[in-house]
C-alpha cells in the first residue's frame, strides 16, 4: 500500500488490529512443511482424501459444465463482492437498521474474545446450559465451543460431519466436509464408542458402516437434542442488507431444525458476508451449490428476518464479527480473499490440499483460500509458512466461483512476509545477490560459468550426487539433478555467430 | 521473420540443448534467429519467492536486452506467463512506470513456442520425425495462465512416427512450483510421485512438455527411480527430423543429453 493515512508517513501508519492470539483456531502450532511431512506419511488419510476430493471434483465439473453462462455468473459474483466491500460500512449499518426494525438485536464484536463473551452472556441470560449449533466457520474460527464449555455450557454440533469431528475429539479438516479425512469404517467406530445410544448393557450395537445406518444413528442422536434445545447458534452464508434477512445454506435439514425450534437464535457472522440486495443473493445461490456440493440447487436454504411473533425463535441476536477482517480489507491486493463464499471448490482441486489434508494448515480455513485468508486475519508473521504452501498451479483460481485470484494473493503475501523481516536472512542475501547478478549481463555470464563447474561434482555421470548441502539437498533427496553442461547456449551461440 | 530467442535462465544454464532445439526448429521453418547476448532471467523466481523489489532490476535488464525485437520466443510457458502477468506489475508497484509500460509493450510481442508456431506462424506440421511413444504433460502455467490449450498436442499429432498417448490426470501439477520444490520438498515429492505413476502407466518412452523446469522435476524423479522413461522438451521433439534423430537417444537417461 502506498497510501498515507492521517498524514503520517507510510512506515508509521497505524496498523489495523488482527485476530488476537490465544483464542480460536487460526494458528497452527507448527509450520506447514513440518505438519505436512507428518500428514503425508498417513496412507489412510491420503486414500480418504484422494477418494473424496476426486469424487467432488468430478461432480462439480459436471454441474458447472451444464451452465452456459457460468463465466458471466462468476464475473457477476466477483463484481458484486467488490462493489459491496467498497461500501461495507454503509451496508453494515443498513443491515443493523433492518435487523433491529424487525425485532432482532445486533452486536458488534471487534474480535474473537468479544464475540465469545457476547454469545456466552446471551446464552447465560436464557438460563440454558446447552445449545445446538448449525455448522459455522465463524464460530470455529473464534473457538466458541471452547469458550462456552469454559462457562459450563455444552455446545452440540448438529451437522453430520461436524458431529463426527466433535464426537471424535478431532478438528475439522475441510470447510464444507469437516470429516473428509475420515472414512465410513472410522466413522462407525467413533459412533459406537461415543454415542449414548450404543453404551450400556443390552443395547443394540449391530451398527454397520452402511451410510444409511450411520445417518440413522446420527439422526436418532440429534433428534433428541433438537427437541430439547432452547438456544441455537448459527453462522450465516449471507445477509441481505436491504431487508435484514439472514441466510443459511445447508443440505441435511439440521440447520432448519436449529433455526426454527429453539426460543433463542444467536447468529455469528463475519462482516464480509453481506450482500446489499436480494438481486445480489440470486447470483450467489446459483454459484454456491454447484461449486460446493456439486448440486444444481441447494436442498435447505433458510432465510429469516428478525423475529415473527408465534413462529420460530422469539429472540434473535446477530453478532457481527471483525476479528481481523478490516485489516484484510485495507490491503488492496489481499482484500479479494474476503469475497470467499466458503464453497471449498479450491480445496477440492488443490493438489497440495489433496495430499496433506486440512490439519496441516493449522487453521480452520485450510487449502488455497486458507493459505491467503489465515495469514491476513492473524497478520502474516503468525502464519508465515502458509503463503508458500502452494505450487502456484492456478487450479484454485479457475475453480473459484467468485474468481478470487488466489495465486496472485499468495505471491503478494510472500512479498509481505519477506518485506516484514527485520533481520537479513540467508535466503534474502542469496536472492539480493542473484538480483544483482541477473541484472548485469557480465556478472550473469560469470555466474553461469561458475554453475557449470558443478559438473565436476558429477564426476562424468549424467546427474549430480544425491548428497549435496542444503538447500540443494531438499531437491536431491528425492530427485536427481542433471550435471550442468560445460557451455551455456548463449555462450555457444555467441561463439558460433562471432563475425 | 526475425525472431529473438529468450533461452530463459534455467534452459541456458542447465539444459542448453532445449534452446538449441528451438533455434534449429525456427531456422528450419525459414526464420532468422537472433539471441540477444545481454539476456538473463525474466524475474519470476524472485517475484514468486517474495522478492518483488529485487525482481525489478532483473525485469529492467530483460527489457533492455530485448528492446526493439520484432517477436520474442521462449521455450517456456512459465517464463512467458511471468513476462505477461508479472513484469509490468512489479515494475509499477515499485513506481517504475516507464519500465512497466515498456515491459507490457514487450510482453505483447513475447510468445511461448507452441503459441508462436500455431498462432503467429500458422503451422501445426513442422516437418518433424520422432519415432517414439510419447505422453504430453500440460504444465500449469501453459495451461492456466497462457491458455495454450491443445496447441502442443496439435503440433505433436503432426509429428511423423510419434505415438502420442494420453496422460491420465494430465492437468494435475507435477509439484515443481519453483522454490516450492525446496521449501515444501515433501509435499512436492508426493505430487511428483503421483505424476510419475501416471506417466509410467502410459508406458511411454518419453514424457514431454513445454517447460524445461517441470521436465527437470519429473525427469529428476524418473531418473532417480531408474525408470527408463525420460523427459524431452517439446522443442526437441519438433526439432527432430529423419536426419537429426540420434540413434542412441533412446538409450540415454532422462535428465542428460
Amino acid at each position: 500500500m502506498s497510501q498515507v493515512f492521517l498524514g503520517l508517513p507510510t512506515a508509521q501508519r497505524p496498523t489495523l488490529p488482527t485476530a488476537p492470539a490465544g483464542v480460536g483456531h487460526l494458528r497452527g502450532d507448527r509450520s506447514f512443511p513440518d505438519a505436512a511431512r507428518e500428514a503425508l506419511r498417513d496412507g489412510q488419510l491420503r486414500a480418504n482424501l484422494g477418494h473424496a476430493t476426486s469424487t467432488i471434483r468430478a461432480k462439480r465439473a459436471s454441474v458447472v459444465g451444464e451452465v452456459p453462462d457460468w463465466e458471466q455468473l462468476r464475473a457477476a459474483g466477483k463484481a458484486i463482492k467488490a462493489a459491496t466491500m467498497a461500501r461495507l460500512d454503509e451496508h453494515l449499518e443498513e443491515l443493523e437498521r433492518q435487523v433491529t426494525a424487525r425485532g432482532g438485536t445486533v452486536h458488534w464484536a471487534r474480535d474473537a474474545n468479544e464475540a465469545n463473551a457476547i454469545v456466552t452472556r446471551l446464552v447465560r441470560d436464557t438460563g440454558a446450559d446447552e445449545v445446538v449449533k448449525v455448522k459455522s466457520m465463524a464460530t470455529q474460527e473464534i473457538g466458541l465451543n471452547e469458550a462456552l464449555e469454559a462457562a459450563g455450557i455444552t455446545a452440540h454440533e448438529t451437522d453430520l460431519a461436524e458431529l463426527i469431528v466433535q464426537l471424535g475429539d478431532d478438528a475439522p479438516s475441510h470447510i464444507l466436509v469437516p470429516a473428509i479425512h475420515k472414512n465410513r469404517a472410522e466413522i462407525r467406530e467413533i459412533f459406537l464408542r461415543t454415542m449414548p445410544q450404543f453404551q450400556g448393557p443390552g443395547v443394540d450395537t449391530s451398527l454397520t458402516d452402511d451410510p444409511r445406518r450411520l445417518a440413522m444413528a446420527a439422526r436418532a442422536h440429534l433428534r433428541e437434542r433438537f427437541l430439547r434445545a432452547r438456544v441455537a447458534i448459527s453462522g450465516a452464508n449471507f445477509a441481505v442488507a436491504e431487508t435484514g434477512t439472514l441466510a443459511v445454506v445447508e443440505s441435511e435439514g439440521n440447520g432448519r431444525m436449529c433455526l426454527t425450534l429453539p426460543q433463542t437464535l444467536i447468529t455469528v457472522m463475519g462482516i464480509e458476508k453481506l450482500v446489499p440486495t436480494w438481486r445480489d443473493l440470486e447470483v450467489f445461490l446459483q454459484l454456491l451449490p454447484r461449486s460446493s456440493t456439486g448440486e444444481r440447487m441447494n436442498p435447505y436454504t433458510s432465510l429469516w428476518a428478525g423475529v415473527t411473533p408465534g413462529d420460530g425463535p422469539q429472540e434473535f441476536h446477530l453478532v457481527l464479527l471483525d476479528n481481523g477482517r478490516t485489516a484484510v480489507l485495507a490491503d488492496e491486493v489481499g482484500r479479494e480473499a474476503l469475497h470467499c463464499i466458503r464453497c471449498s471448490a479450491c480445496l477440492n482441486v488443490c493438489p497440495v490440499y489433496e495430499r496433506t489434508g486440512g490439519h496441516a494448515y493449522g487453521s480452520v480455513y485450510p487449502g488455497p483460500i486458507g493459505a491467503v485468508l489465515s495469514p491476513q486475519l492473524t497478520g502474516v508473521e503468525d502464519n508465515a509458512s502458509l503463503p508458500y504452501a502452494s505450487s502456484l498451479c492456478g487450479a484454485c483460481y479457475d475453480a473459484c466461483p467468485v474468481a478470487i485470484d488466489i495465486p496472485s494473493i499468495l505471491v503478494h503475501l510472500r512479498a509481505e512476509h519477506v518485506e516484514a523481516q527485520t533481520r537479513t536472512t540467508p535466503e534474502a542475501v542469496a536472492f539480493r545477490a542473484l538480483s544483482t547478478v541477473m541484472s548485469h549481463p557480465r556478472l550473469w555470464r560469470l555466474a553461469q560459468r561458475a554453475a557449470g563447474l558443478g559438473r565436476f561434482l558429477a564426476r562424468g555421470r549424467p546427474t549430480l550426487p544425491p548428497a549435496l548441502p542444503p538447500p540443494a539437498s531438499a531437491w536431491t533427496r528425492s530427485r536427481d539433478l542433471p550435471a550442468p553442461p560445460g557451455e551455456t547456449f548463449t555462450q555457444a551461440w555467441a561463439r558460433e555467430h562471432r563475425s | 521473420m526475425r525472431v529473438a530467442l529468450f533461452a530463459t535462465c534455467l534452459v541456458d544454464t542447465m539444459v542448453p540443448h532445449v534452446a538449441r532445439a528451438t533455434a534449429v526448429l525456427l531456422e528450419r521453418l525459414g526464420h532468422e534467429v537472433v539471441v540477444p547476448p545481454r539476456q538473463a532471467c525474466c524475474g519470476q523466481m524472485h517475484v514468486n519467492t517474495g522478492y518483488r523489489r529485487e525482481a525489478v532490476p532483473i525485469v529492467a535488464n530483460h527489457v533492455r536486452a530485448f528492446a526493439g525485437a520484432e517477436a520474442i520466443v521462449a521455450p517456456s510457458g512459465s517464463c512467458v506467463a511471468s513476462i505477461h502477468h508479472q513484469q509490468a506489475a512489479v515494475a509499477r508497484r515499485a513506481g517504475e512506470h516507464a519500465l512497466a509500460d515498456e515491459a507490457a509493450e514487450l510482453a505483447g510481442r513475447t510468445y511461448e513456442l507452441s503459441q508462436f508456431l500455431v498462432d503467429v506462424l500458422g503451422v501445426t506440421d513442422v516437418g518433424a520425425y520422432y519415432p517414439h511413444r510419447v505422453t504430453y504433460h500440460p504444465t500449469c502455467h501453459s495451461l492456466r495462465l497462457l491458455r495454450v490449450g491443445d496447441r502442443p498436442v496439435q503440433l505433436l499429432r503432426a509429428v511423423r512416427g510419434l505415438d502420442l498417448v494420453e496422460l491420465p490426470g494430465a492437468d494435475q501439477c507435477c509439484g515443481f512450483g519453483g522454490t516450492f520444490a525446496i521449501k515444501n520438498a515433501d509435499t512436492s515429492t508426493a505430487m511428483l510421485t503421483d505424476k510419475m505413476a501416471n506417466v509410467l502407466a502410459t508406458h511411454a518412452e518419453v514424457c514431454t512438455a513445454g517447460d524445461a523446469s517441470c521436465l527437470m522435476h519429473i525427469g529428476g524423479g524418473l531418473s532417480r527411480l531408474r525408470s527408463g522413461t525420460r523427459t524431452v522438451h517439446l522443442a526437441e521433439i519438433l526439432a527432430s527430423t529423419e536426419d537429426a534423430v540420434s540413434p542412441g537417444q533412446s538409450m540415454k537417461p532422462a535428465v542428460n543429453r
